[in-house]
C-alpha cells in the first residue's frame, strides 16, 4: 500500500523544479518527437499515433480521477464524444477550429459536472456502475442523434441525398503530419492543465480529500467545491480531446463511442500507470496502438481483450503504479548503477 | 492570552443512543485535559465542537462567537484545529506540503507553514508522508493544528502510538502552544501522567455526562472519578 501511495505524488511541474534536468529532458524528447516524429512513424503510424494520443488526454483525466481522489468513473468515453459533437456543431457553423475547441472544453466541462454529480455522494463500485450506466445512456443518445455532419437544424445531420461533409481541419493542421504535430501540442497543453492542478492547491486538496473526508473537513477544505473542480478539469480536457478526434476525420460514428469502450480505456489507465502523467501517455497508445500493431504482427485484433485483462492481473498483482512506475524504476536503478560505479 | 470555551446544555443524540447528555462545561486557560473511561463521549465531544457530530440541543460558544452556526470546513478558517486518534497524514504528499495544506485553506501563508515546522523542529521536510516515522507523523499533525491563527486546539490521543521518550517532547510541544499560539488546548488522551503534567483544568465524562471538573490533581483524586475508572468493588476495597 505504501508502494502505492507513495507513487501518486506527481510532482510534474512544481515551479521550483521547473527548470530541473528532468524537465529539460522531457522538453528535448518531445520537442524531438514533434520534428522527426511524422518523418520515423511513416503515414499509417503516424495517423495511428494521433488517436493515441488523443486518448492520452482522456487516459489523463481518468488518472487524475482514480490516482488522485480514488474516483472510479467509467464513462470517459462519452464525454470525449460529448466534446467531438460539440466541436463538429459549432465547427459546421464556421467558428476557427481553435474556437470550436474552447467551446467543447466549456460545454463538455458543464455537462460533466451535471452528469458527474453523483461522484458528491457516491464512490468506489457504486460510483463505477453508475457511471457505466451513463456511459451506456450515453451511448443510445448518440446512436439516435449520430453526429453533426454539415446538414441542418439543432442536430446537423445531412439526411436523403444531401451529401455528408466533413469538418474542415484546423488552418494548421490539414496534412496528417501537421495535424499529427497539432495534436501534441495540445496534448502537451492538456497535460501542462492537469500537471499543474495536481502539483499545486487543488491537487494537495484533492490529495486529502482522497485519504479522508473528515481529515480535508478538519484542515478547511470545501471539498464539494473541490470535487466539482475536478469534475470540470476532466471533463473540459476530456471535450479537447474530444474536439481533436472530431477534427482528425472530420466526421465522427456513435460506435466509436460505447460505453464498453470507456471500461478498456480505464484498463489501459490502470496498466499504464494511474498515478503519472507518463502512464496516461502510455495508456492512450495502449487504447489505440495496441491493436493496430496487433493487426501488424499477425495477431487477432480480438485478442486485445485478452491482452489487457491480462495485463490488469499483472499492474494489480505486481505493479500498482503500472508500467509507468515500472519505468521509474529502472531508470532509478539505471542511475544508481552508474553513479555506484563511478564512486567505486 | 487564550480565550474561553463555554459549553452549555449540549446534547448528542445517535437515533436511540445519546453519547453526549446535557454537558455544560468552562474550559478557560491554557492546556484543558478530557478524560474518561471508552465510551465516555469524549471523541462525541470533540466531533461535535469540530462539527462532523450535529448538536440535537445546547450552545457551544467561544468568546463570544457561536461554534454551532458554522460548518467543519468555516469552523477550521474560523481558527478550529484538531487531530484524530488516527493520524491523518497524507502519503503521497510532502510534510511541508501536508502542513502547508491545512495553511493554505486557513489563511496561513508560507510563513506560517516555515513557523510551524520550527515550532516541532521536524527535519527533511520534502520527505513524502509516506516515509516518515510514527513521531514525525505526530509531529506533523501538531504542526498543522499551529499554523494560520489557530484559536481553539482539540488533540485527540496526540502521543498513541509513541514511546517514552517521544511523548515527553510532544508533550512539551503542547504545553508551549498556548503561550505562542496563543490558541487554547483541549487535550483527550488515556495516560493520567500525561494529562496531570500538561493540564490545568480537566473535565471527566462518563456515560456521556460530565462527572466532575475543576484543577486537574483535585479531580483525578476524586472519589467519584476513581469509582468511574476503576469500578465500585476497587474503590471499596481499597477504601
Amino acid at each position: 500500500m505504501t508502494v502505492l501511495q507513495r507513487s501518486s505524488r506527481v510532482a510534474l511541474w512544481n515551479p521550483r523544479k521547473l527548470f530541473s534536468p528532468r524537465t529539460i529532458v522531457l522538453i528535448v524528447v518531445l520537442a524531438a518527437w514533434f520534428v522527426v516524429g511524422p518523418s520515423l512513424l511513416g503515414a499509417y503510424w503516424t495517423r495511428i499515433l494521433t488517436v493515441s494520443t488523443v486518448f492520452a488526454i482522456a487516459a489523463a483525466g481518468i488518472a487524475l480521477l482514480y490516482g488522485r481522489l480514488g474516483l472510479v468513473s467509467l464513462g470517459q468515453v462519452s464525454l470525449i464524444g460529448v466534446g467531438g459533437w460539440i466541436t463538429l456543431r459549432v465547427g459546421h457553423l464556421g467558428l476557427p477550429f481553435e474556437l470550436a475547441l474552447v467551446v467543447a472544453a466549456v460545454g463538455t466541462g458543464i455537462i460533466g459536472v451535471l452528469v458527474g454529480l453523483p461522484a458528491l455522494r457516491l464512490s468506489g463500485l457504486n460510483l463505477a456502475i453508475v457511471t457505466l450506466m451513463l456511459a451506456g445512456a450515453f451511448e443510445v443518445v448518440f446512436t439516435v442523434t449520430g453526429f453533426p455532419n454539415g446538414g441542418d437544424g439543432f442536430l446537423g445531420r445531412a439526411q436523403g441525398g444531401v451529401l455528408q461533409q466533413p469538418l474542415a481541419r484546423p488552418v494548421l493542421g490539414t496534412s496528417d503530419p501537421e495535424y499529427f504535430r497539432y495534436v501534441l501540442v495540445v496534448a502537451v497543453l492538456m497535460f501542462l492543465v492537469i500537471g499543474l492542478h495536481l502539483s499545486n492547491r487543488p491537487g494537495r486538496a484533492w490529495a486529502a480529500i482522497r485519504q479522508s473526508e473528515a481529515g480535508a473537513l478538519a484542515a478547511g477544505i470545501g471539498t464539494v467545491r473541490y470535487r466539482l473542480w475536478a469534475l470540470a478539469v476532466v471533463s473540459a480536457t476530456t471535450g479537447v480531446a474530444g474536439g481533436l478526434l472530431a477534427g482528425n476525420a472530420g466526421l465522427l460514428d456513435p460506435i466509436s463511442f460505447k460505453a464498453s469502450a470507456s471500461i478498456l480505456l480505464f484498463a489501459t489507465v490502470l496498466i499504464g500507470g494511474a498515478f503519472s502523467l507518463l502512464g496516461a501517455a502510455i495508456a492512450g497508445f495502449l487504447s489505440q496502438g495496441l491493436p493496430p500493431l496487433l493487426d501488424a504482427w499477425g495477431v487477432p485484433g480480438n485478442l486485445i481483450f485478452v491482452l489487457l485483462g491480462l495485463g490488469m492481473i499483472q499492474a494489480i498483482t505486481t505493479a500498482p503504479q503500472g508500467i509507468a512506475g515500472q519505468l521509474k524504476g529502472l531508470v532509478l536503478r539505471i542511475g544508481r548503477a552508474i553513479t555506484s560505479r563511478r564512486t567505486r | 492570552m487564550t480565550g474561553t470555551l463555554t459549553v452549555q446544555n449540549l446534547s448528542v443524540v445517535y437515533g436511540g443512543v445519546k453519547p453526549l447528555t446535557d454537558v455544560s462545561l468552562t474550559f478557560e486557560r491554557d492546556v484543558c485535559g478530557l478524560v474518561g473511561p471508552n465510551g465516555a463521549g469524549k471523541t462525541t465531544f470533540f466531533n461535535v465542537l469540530s462539527g462532523f457530530a450535529v448538536a440535537a440541543s445546547g450552545t457551544l460558544d467561544f468568546d463570544g462567537t457561536d461554534l454551532l452556526a458554522m460548518n467543519a470546513a468555516k469552523r477550521a478558517r474560523w481558527g478550529l484545529r484538531r487531530t484524530f486518534q488516527q493520524e491523518q497524514v497524507i502519503q503521497s504528499l510532502s510534510a511541508w506540503d501536508n502542513i502547508r495544506l491545512t495553511a493554505e485553506h486557513t489563511g496561513g501563508g508560507r510563513s506560517a507553514v516555515d513557523d510551524a515546522v520550527a515550532f516541532v523542529g521536524l527535519e527533511a521536510v520534502d520527505r513524502p508522508g509516506s516515509a516518515l516515522s510514527m513521531l514525525e507523523r505526530r509531529l506533523v499533525e501538531i504542526a498543522k493544528t499551529v499554523c494560520g491563527s489557530p484559536q481553539l486546539v482539540l488533540l485527540d490521543e496526540p502521543g498513541a502510538g509513541l514511546d517514552q521518550g517521544e511523548t515527553e517532547r510532544l508533550v512539551g510541544l503542547i504545553r508551549r502552544i498556548p503561550g505562542e499560539f496563543g490558541a487554547l488546548v483541549i487535550l483527550v488522551d488515556h495516560d493520567m501522567d500525561l494529562v496531570s503534567t500538561v493540564c490545568g483544568t480537566t473535565a471527566v465524562l462518563d456515560f456521556g455526562q460530565v462527572i466532575a471538573v475543576g484543577p486537574t490533581a483535585k479531580v483525578l483524586a476524586s472519589a467519584e472519578v476513581r469509582k468511574a475508572y476503576l469500578g465500585t468493588a476497587d474503590v471499596e476495597a481499597g477504601a
